[in-house]
């Protein structure tokens, strides 16, 4: 079991962020977006070293660390933490709750010994919860990285679990 | 050209995705291949069929058979059925429904489709499709025989107002923006669908988003803007990819870029792509991340349609309001504002959800009646069960009962009832629900939504969730009814923005019209739907009981006890009311009391 590791790369994956999204202000949550699905979390190397390519006196355009960090922190979608190799996100919203969604949500926490947030001992999994993903009428919904799953029973949990390396 | 003798069309919607449609499409050209069938057969990605709750769905053509639920390990025998033997394979065939769900068959009653009315019709990813259903008319309409004042003339008259929520009529919303000495202008398209349960804008976006491409180039048009945003949430990666790609389309026919349809009129826009942020739903809080910023919300005024992104005049309206634009410019404001009320025009979108018979999208008329929506367009409550009440509006919308049934679909019909029109959810619930649980559940949303920028809506929306918690818990005292209403009026009138404002009004319209079910749980220690667990107590029944001891082998703490063939007994000290008992029991031997 490899533990992903911040490579060498954190350069050149923010040079080639920043080269698709732009060097403004208004490019940043693209940019850390961009990041955030490389390494699965933005890295303080990773922030700095945007810090670090977007300086430029001619442009007088600084933006700091603080401010990127500030960016990392409040959306749902970046993550300050390592996360595990693959997340699972379980939508906890009304129209999934109502229909046994509860049950699949402890049947994940069960199964992998998590609570809302953690990340398994090994780095495979991590468990979160989601915003409504407008997949109402086939809940309860859970989204595997960018895989869909949906209807999903008690059952199941292991068998959708067991496709995942 | 290739000739094929056949097509396969496989539903890929996200609800499909969701049920495996893309190992469907792999399955089906592993299988042409095997059988050499490949030249012959084209499979085909598609939009919605129709049947998504029921999928993965796909169409065979010439011969029009829909089948669905299958999965891709029953691909060879369907293959072999189908298309080497010719026999269609009941076992997954759309059956035909018996006449009493007929009704609730494609256009459901009492439907009216105008924001719908392609969804599911044209192919999204090409520009011809939108083009032959009248698809640009509205703007060419627009360019050359309206000027600005005379478009903001007719969506004015028309009578639509901000189907985001508010409510605030879209013509005069353009007047302002347009009399503004400012520029550049810019529009901004709210696509941050938020609202648990709502998703009626990522249908129009997934299916339909040249209409709202369209409507947002019109407006442009009419208040003089240049450059326009679609702020759409990253939850809905496939609008994302649509979006983009009817962006491209609409460029190369010239409806985008500069000297739009040869006119000295231009305006380009492009998809901004969320981060997770329910907050940003609220304009002022979009426009901020639309600028690279923290999605906080500011208070206004200034309004975005004198100072929004960078400080410019803005016009900010969501998805559905935009794709009315192209229609009512077409057809005239007359026939627009010929449906629903006196205050309230045209039709509204709904995702309706909850224990009703038929769930999903639906757009009505407004005037219509909650009772119309729920029982006939709905189909009424699932397992005739008994209604008790529905939410709407979302998590900062209330909770409307029995007697609110009559209400017309209004604006203000609804604020005055104690709810609102909101973005478009609808959540129904029976006679099971307890509603100091449901207004639990939405303040924990919002809870865990408030941005933090203001103390009322940060503190005040924790301080609401601890009290309801504790009145589920069992643990409310007398007073804790007083110092909720004081809390939610003090959160209501402080907050910076329309969440923090809005989030008192579940537990407001519960208190309100449930009241005595608050009263139950705090001096009854009962809850009367009997959902909250501390509250509640397994029993079993003895005469019922066979005593086969299913339910004391699964009981997960050991609390049930009892001899093999007599009455078991539930130690309620040691049970956790986890119900599993209840769900293995094969004599519905075991109740729940309160």
């Amino acid at each position: 079991m490899t533990v992903p590791t911040i490579d060498q790369n954190v350069a050149s994956v923010v040079q080639a962020a920043i080269e698709k999204h732009g060097r403004d202000r208004d490019a940043m949550i693209p940019v850390l977006s961009e990041i955030n699905r490389v390494f699965g979390y933005v890295p303080r190397e990773a922030i700095r070293e945007v810090r670090k390519q977007l300086h430029d006196p001619a442009r007088q355009v600084h933006i700091a660390e603080s401010q990127l960090y500030t960016l990392t922190s409040f959306y749902d979608m970046l993550s300050t933490k390592p996360r595990g190799r693959h997340v699972i996100k379980f939508c906890e919203n009304a129209p999934c709750h109502v229909v046994g969604g509860k049950a699949i949500w402890d049947g994940l926490r069960e199964k992998l010994g998590l609570e809302n947030g953690e990340t398994t001992p090994d780095n495979k999994w991590t468990l979160v919860t989601t915003s409504c993903l407008g997949l109402c009428s086939v809940g309860p919904v859970v989204l595997i990285d960018d895989d869909m799953y949906g209807n999903v029973t008690p059952e199941q949990i292991s068998e959708i679990l067991e496709r995942y390396e | 050209m290739a000739f094929y003798r056949s097509h396969v069309l496989v539903c890929v919607d996200p609800e499909c995705l969701a049920k495996g449609a893309h190992e469907i499409v792999d399955a089906l050209q592993d299988e042409f291949v095997a059988q050499g069938l490949i030249d012959e057969i084209q499979v085909l990605e598609t939009s919605r069929i129709g049947g998504c709750s029921d999928g993965p769905e796909m169409m065979v053509y010439p011969e029009g058979v829909h089948y669905h639920g299958m999965t891709a390990d029953d691909i060879p025998f369907l293959v072999e059925e189908h298309f080497l033997k010719g026999r269609i394979v009941e076992r997954f065939r759309e059956v035909v429904k018996p006449v009493v769900d007929e009704e609730l068959g494609p256009l459901r009653p009492k439907e009216v489709r105008i924001v719908l009315r392609n969804c599911g019709e044209i192919d999204p990813n090409n520009i011809e499709d939108y083009l032959a259903t009248d698809g640009y008319q509205a703007l060419g309409k627009a360019l050359f025989e309206m000027t600005p004042d005379t478009v903001i003339d007719e969506v004015i008259n028309s009578g639509l107002r901000g189907r985001g929520g508010a409510g605030f009529p879209a013509g005069k919303k353009w007047m302002i923006t347009r009399q503004v000495d400012d520029s550049p202008k810019y529009m901004v398209c709210n696509a941050d669908e938020g609202d648990p349960g709502a998703f009626m804008n990522r249908r129009v976006l997934e299916g339909d988003p040249h209409s709202v491409i369209e409507g947002m180039i019109i407006g442009a048009y009419a208040v003089g803007a240049s450059y326009g945003y679609i702020y759409c949430r990253a939850e809905y990666p496939v609008a994302v990819e649509t979006l983009n790609i009817a962006i491209k389309q609409a460029r190369e026919f010239g409806f985008l870029g500069n000297n739009i349809l040869g006119t000295d009129f231009n305006f380009d826009l492009e998809v901004r792509v969320g981060a997770g942020a329910f907050v940003c739903g609220e304009e002022t809080a979009l426009m901020a991340s639309i600028m690279g910023k923290r999605g906080e919300p500011s208070p206004r005024p200034p309004f975005p349609s004198v100072k929004g992104v960078w400080g410019k005049p803005t016009n900010n309206n969501n998805v559905e309001t935009y794709s009315n634009v192209p229609q009512i410019i077409l057809k005239g404001a007359p026939w627009y504002a010929s449906m629903g009320t006196e205050r309230s025009k045209g039709t509204k979108t709904f995702a309706i959800g909850g224990n009703v018979v038929k769930p999903g999208l639906i757009e009505v008329p407004m005037g219509i009646t909650l009772r119309e929506i729920i029982f006939e367009v709905a189909g009424g409550i699932k397992d005739g069960k008994k209604y008790k009440a529905v939410q709407t509006g979302g998590p900062m919308g209330g909770c409307l009962t029995e007697k609110h049934l009559d209400l017309p679909l209004d604006y203000e019909a609804l604020t005055q009832a104690g709810s609102m029109m909101g973005s478009g959810g609808l959540v129904v619930m029976d006679e099971n629900s307890c509603m100091v649980d449901i207004a639990r559940f939405f303040m924990d949303f919002t809870q865990a939504e408030s941005c933090g920028k203001c103390t009322p809506c940060r503190v005040g929306t924790r301080r609401i969730l601890e009290l309801l918690q504790k009145i589920c818990d069992g643990k409310g005292q007398d007073g804790d009814i007083e110092k909720l209403e004081n809390l939610c009026y003090e959160v209501a009138r402080n907050s910076l923005c329309g969440l923090g404002q809005g989030a008192p009004n579940p537990v407001l319209s519960t208190l309100k019209h449930f009241r005595h079910e608050y009263e139950a749980h705090i001096y009854e220690k009962r809850c009367p739907a009997k959902v909250c667990r501390p509250l509640i107590r397994y029993e079993i029944q003895a005469p019922t009981c066979t005593g086969c001891m299913v339910c004391a082998r699964n009981c997960p703490v050991e609390a049930i006890s009892g001899e093999r063939r007599q009455a078991h007994h539930i130690d309620a000290e040691t049970c956790i009311r986890c119900g599993i008992c209840m769900q293995v029991c094969n004599f519905n031997a075991i109740a729940v009391e309160s």
